[in-house]
């Protein structure tokens, strides 16, 4: 699994119509769906953001981690850890302690993991966040594999999150100044230098580049990101576990982040819309004579990741992207 | 006497059982270009990646303008002013021209890991970016994607980035390597325009430009120094000669 040294960073401006539109759809869709879909959606955002988080690493800096995971699930712990049997919490706390917290885990195995390039770095991630995940499924203290109970949301002054219709638009402001941030990260200085890493580091060391600084930057934030997903998530569903940290958490973000297209931001996701909707989609198929195919979604999904890379290896954006150039192609 | 700006003493670098770089000693002055010829294999390379920090030698020193360099990373001896270019084309080929010049200016920006402003808004950057690109009469190709323009070109991108990170010193890889006749007349003529700032390591095959550019030329063999002086004195030597320059240096006198 390498990362593409060629990405989409411009979006097409048929992509950008689409994200507009989906903007709008998004805003609306309290109001047209259910309570039921609306819930659903909302955990679509909080993925969304956990994948671009992903992105940040896999698409822009050329490291595939195997176990990122570990971050979001930290923050969700740590709003459990924070919120009393009997009350509620203020976010206004809770929530840049409990993403300092996985961005300051990040940083801790980042100083550990950005050193090894390749598999090796795959290898790595996903080791500490086994650790991570053991850490938590053997302590009692720590609620074992059964994991804790977030009785009360967190209280946010003005906003109700209790109120399913806050929590929805507070989920989709949040998801949207991510995104804004890493697009403009992904411009910036600290952005090109971390593009310049994934297509060819031992220049930009030559050049002066102190890959590791960077880097480990990279991963930092990343991971504190990644911690806010995770907190959004344990406020939404009042209960985590550590399945949550779990392999196959982290291997969903990548594939999230490869159906989309990878480097871009937008691409992680729309990835992490798609995944969930194709996941549901294949978690309610009908029984099939004796074979249930709902509950074999898992074969479903890795069927339909592999024809996705087969049939479009820059994800769905990158796909778009070809099929709006290919009328003036010849020539060009 | 011309200031000394690197300074290597006895480099060796031993890949197992074989030196590679056997108690390589030389200098590199500013507005100087010195040359180093030697066959394949002669650990030319091998010499520009221990000055460069891309391997630790196995014994010897490097100093670069009074500071002890030696083993530094590459990073650090970059922004203690060596740059360099590759003998294989090594830029970035799915960034443009103008980004791959720009990226190696911004490596000198106080502000190289700014978050929030975009990068191509940085004015000292770009004038940085934009004197390295003109210098080496890339300007007109400032959109092109690196891995769409000629081999060259290419050649000519790799100084460009070089002399972007504004170094004192330049470790220069066979920058002709592959160029054609028109070609390599323009790479000569822009050495011979940044050879007053710099102090140049030139590793080079064309023995044309060595003896049009040189002011000092060591001659390597077997990761050993077998000469090292004034290009008409080493083209004179007959020991130089026998061990390589023989054909090289006929055909150069002949043809």
């Amino acid at each position: 699994m390498s990362a593409p040294r060629t990405n989409i960073e411009v979006l097409p401006r048929g992509v950008q119509v689409f994200l507009g539109l989906a903007l709008v759809a998004l805003l609306a869709f309290p109001w047209v769906g259910s309570d039921f879909y609306a819930q659903m959606v909302a955990r679509m955002m909080i993925l969304a953001i956990f994948a671009m988080s992903l992105d940040l690493l896999q698409g822009v800096t050329g490291l595939v981690s195997l176990g990122h995971a570990a971050y979001f699930g930290l923050a969700g712990y740590a709003l459990a850890f924070l919120t009393p049997q009997g009350e509620a919490v203020s976010l206004w706390w809770t929530l840049p302690l409990a993403v300092g917290g996985s961005g300051l885990a990040a940083f801790l195995i980042g100083i550990l993991v950005v050193r090894t390039k390749g598999i090796y770095f795959i290898m790595v991630t996903m080791a500490f966040a086994q650790m991570v995940f053991y850490l938590f499924f053997d302590n009692k203290v720590l609620g074992g594999s059964d994991g804790l109970y977030i009785n009360f949301k967190p209280a946010a002054g003005l906003f109700d999150l209790e109120d399913k219709r806050v929590f929805y638009y507070f989920t989709l402001v949040s998801m949207v100044l991510v995104y804004a941030f890493l697009r403009r990260l992904l411009w910036s200085p600290f952005g090109r230098a971390l593009a310049g890493l994934r297509v060819n580091e031992h220049r930009m060391r030559a050049m002066g580049y102190g890959s590791f600084g960077y880097k480990l930057a990279a991963f930092t934030l990343a991971g504190g990101l990644a911690g806010l997903a995770g907190y959004l998530w344990a406020a939404q569903t009042g209960f985590v576990n550590p399945e949550l940290m779990g392999f196959e958490m982290s291997a969903h973000a990548i594939m999230m982040v490869i159906l989309g297209g990878m480097g871009n931001f937008a691409g992680a996701a729309v990835g992490a819309f798609a995944f969930e909707i194709v996941l549901n989609l294949f978690k309610d198929m009908p029984q099939l004579g004796d074979f249930d195919l709902g509950k074999h979604w898992q074969l479903l999904m890795g069927c339909f990741v592999v024809l996705v890379v087969v049939f479009a290896p820059r994800g769905l954006l990158g796909m778009a992207a070809q099929l709006r150039r290919k009328p003036e192609s010849p020539d060009a | 006497m011309p200031e000394v700006l690197l300074e290597a003493r006895n480099l060796t670098k031993r890949f197992g059982g074989l030196a590679a770089v056997n108690g390589v000693s030389l200098d590199l002055w500013r507005g100087r270009i010195h040359a180093v010829i030697g066959p394949n294999g002669a650990g030319k390379s091998t010499l520009s990646n221990l000055l460069a920090g891309d391997l630790p030698p196995t014994s010897g020193d490097v100093r670069l303008g009074g500071s002890d360099i030696t083993s530094w990373s590459p990073e650090r001896v970059s922004r203690a002013g060596l740059g360099r270019s590759y003998q294989k084309t090594n830029v970035f080929l799915p960034f443009t021209v103008w980004e791959n010049v720009r990226l190696a200016a911004q490596s000198r920006a106080p502000h190289a890991a700014h978050w929030l402003h975009r990068a191509t808004n940085f004015i000292a950057t770009n004038v940085l970016a934009e004197r390295a690109l003109e210098l080496c009469g890339l300007e007109g190709r400032r959109n092109a994607v690196a891995g769409t323009i000629s081999h060259g070109e290419q050649r000519q991108l790799e100084i460009a980035m070089a002399l972007a990170t504004m170094p004192q010193v330049l470790l220069l890889d066979e920058p002709l390597a592959g160029m054609g006749v028109a070609e390599a007349e323009r790479m000569v003529a822009l050495l011979l325009r940044i050879k007053p700032d710099h102090a140049i390591l030139l590793v080079e095959h064309d023995m044309d430009a060595v003896f049009a550019l040189s002011d000092h030329l060591t001659v390597m063999v077997n990761g050993q120094v077998i000469a090292s002086a004034r290009p008409e004195t080493v083209r004179a030597d007959a020991g130089v000669q026998a061990a390589y320059l023989g054909e090289e240096l006929q055909e150069y006198h002949h043809g």
